[in-house]
């Protein structure tokens, strides 16, 4: 191991080395703590330009209510909801076809396809932005979710792909073989064979989309433009232009948008780690 | 028809699998893609129809100081953002220890990267924010203002940057987290019995085993780089005086703002070359290694 441990027996080294350590955490989460502490202020405090002071009252309880009674979040939350799951499952479910595709069957223009996969999930969003949005009026959804929908589903089945491609080619390949040698069709295999054991991967791979997909702020902007059709990202971003200077309820508002992945991701850290470096192609 | 199919089935099994993907990322990714070329040599409003025009958004763009502002902005981003590999490695270094707590400590350090983006924009707007926010609480408790730095335009974009590293070295970390845990013991033992240590050791012997997971880092956090939009579109809109912009936020103001669909089609066309150095130099690295396999 590198840095060489510190030895069990040194207990006061390693007592020491902890409190650096989390030390350095504070500072490192300070913002957050920050946006935290001022998500409990009241308005009055935040008025009279009380931030760091003693509050006169604890206003969290109020704010977080706030959030939802007197602006859209609750119409934005559902909106990303109703966004990101359905994009989240026909992800996997096109990702697995196309990944056992790639990774099982030798056919000419194998290695290009996936290496536009792969490159198309690194181009700038801009480069796509015009004629997607027009697409998405000439099929006169512009504005709506299934819009988003859409668009998410095809540019994250790009890394998807790479990503259930990588993990089916290192499954054993006798297991592929012995069913071929037993006559099972390519379906027969994909559902016998493939679909057991790519559990694990399907799991990392859920989390890291439905994180990608809920943060997204890009084209959140360019396909929506109602309240009523507004995922939370865009969703706090319009909060921030209204509640300009409101801010314990933009506060509040950031940490409601934040919690979802959040916890998501201390749920199933093992699985969001192993995805990431695993697919390490997603920045 | 069956007697097709049975004899078929090998090929049309997997063809029908790989279709549905490949037809959508081929529809909406790369043709959206291609198109926008084709849209950067007319003139268009986005509604009426298309007017050929050659190459004059591309000569226009090069006579318009904004465009260079922008770019000039794009190098800052590119140059700063190149501390987030060396960070990240020093925070995987500080907490790749077994001690009690630090797995929590690890996931804490991770979390600004789950964060959306738009939400690390406004808590930094909130951290920079004058008088009020951290930066000047901890100003003020030397004594000192807190400069202005979002309405500054000198300083502006330095700020923005300083905030989107703040998930960047979270990424890099995680990516040299598994780095170190795939280090060779043989390497390391045999350096320890050469009485290679910490800067020594770091040096010649750990850094070189890291060096597939340093270039993913590099090449990741370039084109991330290249493609801030959100921290800009939320911080500060690319003002003041458009002094915080950059390629990705001028072309979607000049669409989106303006109507300028040729124009933004060639500031996006631009961008699109810059990073296909990069993108290439990554996807060359990545199917050699393929090849090799």
């Amino acid at each position: 191991m590198y840095p060489r441990p510190i030895p069990e027996t040194a207990r006061r080294s390693r007592f020491l080395y902890g409190a650096l350590v989390w030390f350095i955490l504070l500072l490192w989460l300070a913002p957050l703590f920050a946006i935290f502490l001022t998500s409990a202020r009241t308005a009055e405090d935040i008025a009279a330009g009380n931030l760091w002071g003693r509050p006169s009252e604890i206003g969290l309880v109020d704010n977080y209510i706030g959030v939802f009674q007197l602006t859209p979040m609750a119409s934005y939350y559902w909106n990303s909801i109703l966004m990101t799951i359905p994009s989240v499952i026909l992800v996997l479910i096109l990702s697995t076809f196309a990944g056992y595709v790639l990774s099982k069957f030798r056919f000419p223009g194998n290695m290009v396809l996936f290496g536009i996969f792969i490159g198309g999930n690194f181009l700038p969003a801009q480069i796509m932005m015009i004629p997607v949005r027009n697409l998405m009026v000439n099929l006169g959804i512009y504005d709506t979710v299934l819009a988003l929908v859409i668009f998410h589903v095809a540019f994250q089945t790009g890394f998807a792909t790479l990503f259930m491609r990588n993990f089916i080619a290192a499954l054993p390949r006798e297991l592929f073989e012995a069913a071929r040698a037993e006559g099972a069709s390519p379906l027969q295999i994909f559902v016998h064979v493939v679909l057991p054991l790519v559990r694990p991967a399907l799991a990392a791979l859920a989390i890291l989309i439905f994180t990608f997909i809920w943060n997204d702020y890009f084209w959140a902007v360019v396909l929506t433009v109602s309240d009523s059709v507004k995922p939370v990202t865009a969703g706090l971003a319009s909060l921030r232009g209204q509640y300009y200077s409101a801010w314990n309820l933009l506060s509040a508002a950031t940490v409601v948008v934040a919690i979802p992945p959040v916890v998501l991701f201390f749920f199933m850290q093992r699985h969001f780690v192993s995805g990431l470096t695993m697919g390490a192609v997603k920045g | 028809m069956m007697d097709f199919w049975k004899h078929n089935r090998s090929w049309l099994w997997p063809t029908l699998f790989i279709c549905p993907a490949v037809i959508l990322f081929g529809v909406v990714i790369v043709w959206s893609s291609l198109q926008s070329l084709w849209i950067s040599l007319h003139q268009w409003d986005g509604l009426g129809p298309k007017v050929w025009v050659g190459l004059s958004n591309y000569r226009e763009l090069f006579q318009d100081p904004q465009f260079f502002v922008a770019l000039k902005n794009n190098v800052i981003w590119l140059v700063l953002f190149m501390l987030a590999p060396p960070l990240g490695l020093a925070i995987a270094l500080l907490v790749n220890q077994k001690i009690q707590g630090m797995r929590i400590a690890k996931s804490l350090f991770f979390t600004p990267l789950v964060l959306a983006s738009v939400a690390v924009g406004v808590v930094f707007t909130w951290v920079y924010t004058p008088r009020f926010g951290l930066l000047a609480l901890v100003y003020s408790a030397f004594g000192a203002e807190a400069p202005a730095l979002l309405s500054n335009p000198d300083l502006v974009t330095f700020a923005v940057v300083g905030a989107a590293l703040w998930p960047q070295i979270a990424f890099c970390m995680i990516l040299y987290l598994a780095g170190l845990n795939n280090l060779s013991e043989e390497l390391i033992g045999a350096g320890r019995v050469d009485g290679a240590r910490g800067w020594d050791m770091l040096r010649h012997v750990v850094l070189p085993q890291l060096k597939e997971v340093t270039f993913i880092a590099i090449a990741i956090t370039a084109i991330g780089a290249l493609r801030s939009f959100d921290m800009i579109s939320v911080m500060t809109q690319g003002g003041p005086f458009g002094s915080s912009s950059v390629l990705a936020y001028e072309m979607y103001e000049q669409s989106i703002f303006s109507y300028r669909f040729g124009y933004g089609a060639a500031i996006a066309a631009v961008l699109f070359v810059i990073m296909l150095v990069f993108i290439g130099w990554y996807l060359s690295r990545i199917m050699r290694a393929e090849e090799l396999r």
